[in-house]
């Protein structure tokens, strides 16, 4: 069945063909001016807005709005909504799937400004915060709390909390304090109609009805844009230790984790890979070195989050010494103070900077039962046969591999080879073709795989209450024609 | 050469340090502490020469409260051969001076043969940049302060110093004092395996009061207080506009 459906995939014609969309006009610009005021509504200099980091995609936007409200918000999209102008919610545009950028002309809503409110309730660690905030600016104000965000990415010191939660952000300490299912109590999220819905609310146990709030999570702006969230945060570890263990193969990867899981237990907070060929590519594109000396097959970087130092080290000591005993790792190496602990989290964080410095890039972001992690990345070795250069590094502790194959100058043939390649290898390994990035525009072509065809029509049900005239991010995650 | 290096423990240098609410000092419970950074390329060079065999055993020393013996360890596992703590209680330790410390140091070289002793050049609390003077006065040892550069020479280093000028390069010979400045080298990671056997090198710890070191405070801290707020800057659309608000602030003539 798989491979029917993706040579049908295969042979279809890329149908982001522009929708039947008003374009934007002086009037509408006037209109846009007297709700949010002239300074807020850009039509110079948006090459920021209408292209993702990478610049691979780019679309042909001329209007961005910045909105400092959910009221301004509102009063936008049932404008648009009235005249059919398509919208693209933007937040820190940090995305990995082009899924905040436009396609073609669509106006960009950027939430960049909506930051005003931010509350937290120290007693119960409830935290309510305008969308616009960036994750590291949450963090740093939440820490003089004594809090931390639930959450933690590459991308923090750019994205905003709004996006995170449109996009289902995963991040580096998933493994330990779970999802973002986890934490959401409730927020506010502006329809495609322009309807204010204010979901959920700010208790952690409320049984009374559909729990419609994480209805936005992972939503990629199909539903509404997301102007307020409120959410559960956590205290912040009195102890953080973090260490680097060197591994030649991979099943010792795999037992390291176990050893870790038992061992560690409830302190283990991170558990990521590097491979060997990322390393590498990290230490020639960045100016960042390795901390062994040496080259090896695996890296891998572990944290403990707790609350009590020199129990947590009396642990992570226990664990190491076995791990080495066993000879699971062939080296190992303890950060001592927050630079080396930075030093390390660089190089794992910036790993997908190297790899897009490193040509054109491929990005996949999977999910897969353990055993076939690695063996996705081996396969696609071998049928590259040197055609590209092929890295993986990610959450190992979740399941989920950021496989990226980078070549010399865009190739058309294997652009049109390694997508269906790699997603039939996942799906039918019983992967996820996007554990955590999402579908944006990246993954269009693939987003009804492995979905049954009543879950894809409720989909589409949902997309018609919550945006009628289809004017949120149009030609991405959701389509009303399949 | 046998070495002596000082280690001391601090704030980590990539803490938000914040003052006491009753301004005696920076708020030191809870926090992060870790060595000195410049501790640690003093150690890291001292460690070095021994890899290069002009060295033949690195010892570290720190002077302080009970959670001393952590940056020992750390140094330790980061090369050095055996540690000396030499011990005053926490009530004190937060008064220590440059001075006591090289009085420690002093007692410490009485009883055992050093060629040299290394520090880093000042340490990130309190920026005092003392203690190498100071023990060099003491013993009359010729120092070689801010180090960039180190190569033994025989019975002499050779030391290139980063000063305002640019670099100073001179030959002192050993016994001798040497601080240790940022581009001295990059310290090495600490390695699990060496972790573990750090745990089986010698650690010896001395009371302060046994060993006679007088540790009165010759200074009083008065007030520690955060500096001025940074005031907010504004924008100005052009030249014309930046002309007129430097001479509204005084800054060129009308």
């Amino acid at each position: 069945y798989i491979k029917m459906r993706l040579s049908i995939i295969r042979t279809a014609t890329n149908s982001f063909a522009r929708g039947n969309y008003a374009r934007i006009s002086s009037s509408d610009l006037s209109f846009f001016e007297k709700a949010i005021g002239k300074d807020y509504v850009k039509t110079k200099e948006i090459e920021n807005y209408t292209s993702d980091w990478t610049r691979q995609m780019k679309g042909s936007s001329e209007c961005v709005l910045l909105p400092s409200s959910t009221e301004e918000t509102s009063s936008i999209i049932k404008y648009c909504a009235e005249k059919r102008i398509a919208v693209v919610v933007q937040g820190g545009n940090t995305g990995l799937v082009g899924g905040a950028t436009p396609i073609h002309d669509e106006l960009i809503l950027s939430t960049g400004r909506i930051k005003n409110n931010f509350h937290l309730e120290p007693s119960s660690g409830v935290l309510t915060l305008d969308a616009g905030f960036i994750l590291a600016d949450a963090d740093n104000r939440l820490a003089e709390h004594g809090f931390m965000m639930p959450l933690d990415l590459g991308a923090k010191g750019s994205c905003q909390i709004g996006g995170c939660i449109a996009a289902g952000a995963g991040g580096i300490r998933l493994l330990r304090y779970g999802s973002l299912h986890s934490h959401l109590l409730g927020c506010t999220m502006v329809d495609g109609k322009g309807t204010i819905l204010n979901l959920g609310g700010r208790l952690r146990k409320d049984n009374t009805s559909l729990h419609t709030a994480h209805l936005a999570i992972g939503s990629e702006g199909q539903l509404g844009v997301v102007t307020s969230v409120t959410m559960g945060v956590v205290p912040r570890p009195l102890s953080i230790l973090s260490a680097m263990l060197a591994v030649s193969s991979y099943s010792d990867c795999i037992r390291i984790l176990s050893l870790a899981r038992s061992k560690l237990g409830e302190i283990l907070s991170s558990f990521e890979l590097i491979d060997g060929e990322t390393m590498k590519c990290v230490e020639s594109h960045l100016p960042l070195k390795n901390v062994f000396q040496g080259s090896h097959d695996f890296y891998l970087l572990i944290e403990t989050h707790g609350s009590n130092g020199d129990h947590d080290a009396e642990k992570l000591n226990q664990f190491v010494e076995e791990a080495l005993g066993m000879e699971l790792a062939v080296d190992g190496v303890a950060a001592n103070s927050e630079n080396e602990r930075a030093h390390m989290w660089r190089l794992r964080e910036e790993s997908p900077i190297a790899a897009a410095k490193d040509g054109y890039i491929y990005k996949f972001d999977v999910s897969l039962p353990l055993e076939h992690f690695y063996r996705l990345t081996e396969e696609t070795r071998d049928k590259l046969k040197g055609r590209g250069r092929v890295y993986c590094y990610g959450h190992l502790g979740d399941g989920n591999s950021h496989l990226n194959v980078t070549t010399d100058g865009e190739d058309e043939e294997l652009k049109k080879e390694l997508s269906p390649f790699v997603y039939n290898w996942v799906v039918s390994h019983g992967g996820s073709i996007s554990a955590e990035h999402g579908i944006g525009q990246l993954k269009r072509d693939y987003r009804s795989l492995g979905k049954s065809a009543s879950e894809s029509s409720l989909i589409r049900s949902l997309k018609g209450v919550f945006d009628p005239h289809s004017i949120l991010c149009p030609y991405k995650m959701i389509s009303t024609q399949d | 050469m046998r070495v002596l290096v000082g280690v001391k423990r601090v704030v980590d240098y990539a803490v938000k340090v914040r003052v006491k609410p009753d301004k005696t000092g920076v708020i030191t419970e809870g926090v992060q502490h870790s060595i000195n950074p410049f501790d640690e390329i003093a150690l890291e060079e001292a460690v070095k020469l021994k890899e290069k065999k002009a060295a033949t055993e690195v010892v570290a020393f720190s002077m302080g409260g009970p959670k001393c013996q952590e940056v020992l360890r750390t140094a330790l596992a980061k090369g050095a051969d055996k540690a000396i703590h030499i011990e005053v209680p926490d009530a004190d330790a937060s008064k220590l001076e440059p001075l006591h410390v090289a009085r420690a140091l002093k007692k410490i070289i009485e009883n055992d043969k050093f060629d040299a002793v290394f520090l880093g050049k000042q340490a990130i609390d309190d920026d005092a940049n003392q203690t190498g003077s100071l023990i060099a006065g003491i013993l009359d040892w010729p120092q070689a302060l801010y180090a960039s550069k180190v190569e033994p020479d025989g019975k002499y280093l050779k030391v290139t110093r980063e000063i305002d000028g640019g670099l100073d390069t001179i030959k002192v010979s050993l016994p001798a004092v040497l601080s240790a400045d940022l581009r001295l080298n990059e310290p090495r990671y600490a390695t699990l395996p060496n972790i573990m056997k750090a745990k089986k090198k010698p650690l010896e710890k001395k009371s302060a009061k046994d060993l006679g070191i007088d540790v009165t405070p010759q200074t009083k801290v008065l007030e520690v207080s955060e500096p001025p707020v940074r005031q907010a800057g504004g924008f100005v659309d052009d030249v014309s506009a930046l002309i007129t608000k430097l001479k509204e602030k005084g800054f060129i003539k009308a």
